[in-house]
């Protein structure tokens, strides 16, 4: 059923118009309409809709369901703020006026481990150090590991629920460890209190206005990717490997290397959201790469469509908008509205927003065809 | 690696005699989480091998389960106080009952919709799960209850002067190896057990023989939930409750199951009983969280290597 | 006799499933250029002997080699690359991909991620596409997406899908179950054409299209080969009769 639309989902004119929609709202609609604490609230928003751009590749496209995605989402966010927090901690030792205070804060040492009794930096923050080498790391962490995790799992031939829980269960891991290991990551608290990057103020509103427009613009990279990607033999291949796996192994290619490809690109996608988080709200917390976070990503994308990269971001607008609105105004409704929202997009709209857009769509444009058809038709008349 | 030389390093504080106590007592302590991780992992198990689906809101049906124990005791406590001793027994089998027929509902709205569909259906059990939460959060308020225990689950027996194990696990334990064996009879020796797992094996010709594939997928949906409300009764005797305790155990009851290889009742038990001794005598020597890390990663790391689980058939696909 | 060139020789095959031996040392050489019909009663292994070929499944132990290199234990992806492709019972094609892209998805060229996303649809590919089309009769459905085929022109579509990568040879599973006679007449001819150039293997049920197309025939029977010969002689055998017959 949902297959036939798979093929108009890929029409280019049609995907090419949603994106210049998507981005005249993003790039002009939204910094028009609101103020900039709403505008840095859109790009608090934004910066999640990486990680379902990149779940529309490996699960939409690939049927690769990963419960797990914020892991990599965090560790882009995490690398980002080692980097903000070393420099912050350099430049507090200049504030430091008192005696009283310099002897409470060792210089270019983030506060936290201050308060753990770590003396030196641990040898894992050195990288952070430099800002060329943060982005590696920002990128290449959270792709290695995915490669890692991917190369064990499809290899072995993990796949479906088995990968999904397993996703989740490293998930889960990896906030235990986040939260265990005070000294080096800032434990439950996370890393708190990032002021400037390079000497630049991101806490400014000239910042958060340029940072806003930054995650917008990167954000619509990651879209462009994704569909040049989707637009090569590699994305019918990740189609034919969702829908008979066995059959594109018996032509010859390898199902893992294709599987692990998209999974890598998704993870390295969403740590490029993660990074661009922690400037737009100046923090990191574990908090944010547990299992619910990224069991909402997979909502984010199953609600905007899970086959539509650009519905993902309205998916992720919608949902994060309704959540702020309902948690300030009715708190105990949205769990309920959430859980029905679950419900209805894998029992009545699996296609999600893109698919109803899609279907209202095509029926407006034949209206608006049969109309200039007839009136095309009487003119010879007059 | 400075880590699992610590690991190493951990029992040489503690001599021979010391050791072998801290091993029973842990290992008796585990055997209150075995317990529910068995009777949680046997409905996720029977509902995942006969359908497939991974349901996320299993974890919600202990808490019903443990909710409706709360109920009873409640009852009992302010109306019929003579009863106190007795009340537990019928509490359990309420709190099947309860879970069943919620089950049942869940799976006739749901599940059946889904079928084939197993990503989609775990998306929206999840939404289940959030819902019944936010419903028990309603009736029962967030506050944490706890259930009046009769005093014969009180106390503890102590066969040795280091060694003090609690009543109530022993009970749970109990409760939780009956209640495998009356499956393991009802799957394995009875004619519903034939039909389900027939359905299980080719469902066109189970179909096709005449069985209703569709009831069996009901009632076994419904039983596996059934036996996730008795495992929330059980719970009430180490735990109090509150809207999210079951949600706790969710992760943990699918990694039972998986690590067990799907759709095997002897895999669930050894997988159930490895991973709550090894969480429970670990916890001792490590802190909690960092037990269940190393829990996990060595189950994570099998998995790689065996991705059927611990004991699966080998057919032919 | 020795002139014969094999392309395949299985020795000794054998798979147990828990202690059944759904295959039990079988023997098989296909001749380079023929037609090789398996058949058999349901349950008597010759889907698993494809399986097992195809490196779907595992063998307990036992021999495959193809035009002389031993592949019992390659990666299904290097059969197929050394020359082997399998058509499945049900006809598996990509229900959301046309026709076109179907048989795009499996030009051998591209078969690396990298190599997958370099990939250019040329005039070459192209006209590639276009000259199997036809030889399955599908060039006027180029734009048709798969799932909306009739159950023959899917099982024509496979084969194309295989034809495309130009194989050595063809492990065709039932490759007329279900469809019209008209349509078993044009498979006929199809088949005829595909083994000018390389082998086949078919399982087969239908007796009066095994007679029309096989150079050799084998039946099996409870995982072991029970005779093997040209269908005449098969035909003939009385352990055959009894097997067919007797139940």
């Amino acid at each position: 059923m949902n297959s036939l639309l798979d093929n108009k989902f890929t029409g280019k004119k049609k995907e090419t118009i949603a994106l210049l929609v998507l981005a005249v709202i993003l790039l002009a609609c939204f910094p028009l309409m609101f103020d900039i604490f709403r505008l840095n609230l859109v790009g608090k928003y934004l910066s999640l809709a990486f990680a379902s751009v990149g779940l529309v590749l490996c699960w939409g496209y690939g049927g690769i369901l990963s419960l797990g995605q914020g892991l990599f989402w965090g560790l882009g966010g995490y690398a980002m703020a080692a980097f903000l927090k070393l420099e912050a901690a350099i430049d507090i030792s200049h504030e430091a006026g008192t005696d009283q205070l310099k002897a409470l804060t060792t210089i270019g040492l983030p506060d936290f481990m201050d308060w753990n009794q770590i003396t030196e930096l641990p040898y894992i923050w050195y990288p952070f150090k430099s800002f060329p080498l943060t982005l590696l790391m920002m990128i290449g962490l959270p792709g290695l590991l995915a490669f890692i995790i991917g190369n064990a799992m499809f290899r072995r031939r993990v796949s479906g629920v088995y990968f999904a829980i397993i996703t989740q269960a490293l998930c889960w891991i990896m906030e235990i460890l986040f939260v265990t290991r005070q000294g080096w990551t800032g434990g439950i608290n996370g890393i708190t209190d990032l002021r400037s990057c390079l000497g630049w103020d991101i806490r400014s509103t000239s910042a958060q206005y340029i940072l806003y427009f930054a995650t917008v613009i990167l954000l619509l990279g990651a879209v462009l990717v994704g569909k040049l990607v989707l637009r090569t033999k590699f994305g019918q291949l990740l189609i034919a490997t969702r829908d008979m796996e066995d059959r594109v192994r018996f032509s010859g290619y390898d199902v893992a290397s294709i599987k692990i490809f998209i999974f890598t690109l998704a993870a390295m996608i969403s740590a490029v959201g993660g990074a661009m988080f922690v400037f737009n709200v100046g923090f990191m917390s574990p908090k944010l790469i547990t299992i619910e976070p990224s069991v909402y990503m997979v909502i984010f994308c199953a609600l905007g469509g899970r086959n539509s990269l650009v519905g993902a971001v309205y998916g992720t607008l919608i949902v994060s908008f309704g959540r702020t609105f309902f948690s300030e105004e009715f708190p105990a409704l949205w769990m309920l509205l959430m859980g029905s929202v679950f419900i209805l997009v894998t029992l009545v709209f699996p296609r999600g927003v893109a698919g109803i857009v899609e279907d209202y769509g095509s029926v407006l444009y034949n209206k608006f065809k049969n109309y200039k058809l007839s009136k095309k038709k009487i003119e010879p008349v007059e | 690696m400075s880590n699992l030389l610590c690991f190493i390093d951990l029992f040489s504080d503690y001599n021979a005699e010391e050791l072998t106590s801290i091993f029973v007592m842990q290992g008796f302590a585990g055997l209150s989480l075995f317990a529910v991780f068995l009777l949680m992992a046997l409905g996720l198990a029977i509902i995942f091998g006969q359908m497939q689906v991974i349901n996320m809101a299993h974890g919600e049906f202990l808490t019903i389960g443990a909710y409706t124990t709360v109920f009873i005791s409640d009852m009992v406590t302010n109306y019929i106080p003579g009863f106190t001793r007795y009340y537990f027994l019928f509490a359990i089998l309420a709190a099947f009952i309860v879970a069943y027929i919620v089950g049942y509902i869940v799976e006739v709205l749901l599940v059946s919709k889904l079928y084939r569909r197993p990503l989609d259906t775990l998306l929206a059990t999840w939404g289940v799960s959030m819902i019944i939460r936010q419903i028990l959060r309603f009736i029962f308020g967030a506050r944490e209850d706890s259930a009046v225990m009769p005093d014969w689950l009180m106390g503890s027996w102590s066969p040795s002067d280091t060694i003090d194990i609690p009543i109530n696990g022993l009970f749970l334990f109990a409760t939780a190896i009956f209640m495998t064996l009356l499956v393991f009879l009802l799957m394995y020796k009875s004619r519903w057990g034939l039909r389900v797992r027939a359905t299980v094996q080719n469902r066109e010709m189970a179909n096709a023989v005449g069985i209703n594939s569709k009831k069996v997928d009901r009632m076994t949906f419904a039983l596996g939930c059934g036996i996730a409300g008795i495992a929330g009764a059980a719970f009430t005797t180490i735990g109090s409750v509150s809207p999210s305790a079951g949600s706790l155990y969710l992760v943990d009851t699918f990694i039972v199951v998986v690590f067990g290889g799907a759709g095997s009742l002897i895999g669930t038990i050894l997988s159930a009983f490895g991973i709550a001794q090894a969480q429970s005598i670990l916890e001792f020597f490590l802190s909690g969280v960092l037990a269940k890390v190393f829990v996990l990663v060595c189950i994570v790391g099998v998995l790689m290597l065996r991705p059927q689980g611990l004991v699966a058939n080998k057919v032919r696909k | 006799m020795s002139l014969k060139e094999y392309i395949l020789e299985i020795s000794d095959l054998t798979v147990s499933f828990d202690g059944f031996k759904a295959v039990n040392s079988v023997a098989l050489y296909v001749e380079k250029g023929s037609i090789h019909v398996v058949i058999g009663p349901n349950g008597a292994g010759k889907t698993t002997l494809l399986d097992l070929i195809c490196g779907k499944t595992r063998p307990t132990f036992g021999k495959i080699e193809f035009m002389g290199q031993d592949i019992t234990h390659l990666p299904e992806q290097s059969i197929v690359q050394a020359g082997i492709g399998r058509k499945f019972q049900t006809p598996s094609i990509y229900p959301t991909l046309t026709v076109f892209e179907n048989l795009e998805v499996s030009y051998p060229k591209g078969r690396s991620v990298f190599g997958a996303l370099t990939f250019k649809r040329d005039k070459k590919v192209i006209d590639r596409i276009n000259e199997i089309a036809k030889m399955i009769f599908l060039h006027e459905m180029l734009d048709t997406p798969g799932e909306l085929l009739s159950h023959g022109q899917k099982q024509w579509l496979e084969i194309g899908m295989l034809l495309i990568a130009d194989p050595e040879l063809l492990l065709l599973d039932e490759p007329v179950a279900g469809m019209s006679v008209d349509e078993r007449v044009q498979t006929g001819k199809l088949l005829n054409e595909i083994c000018k150039e390389r082998s086949v293997l078919i399982i087969e049920h239908d007796m009066n299209f095994v007679r029309e197309i096989a150079h050799t025939v084998t039946v099996l029977h409870q995982g072991a080969v029970l005779a093997e010969g040209p269908m005449a002689f098969v035909e003939s055998n009385e352990k055959v009769i009894e097997v067919y017959l007797g139940e």
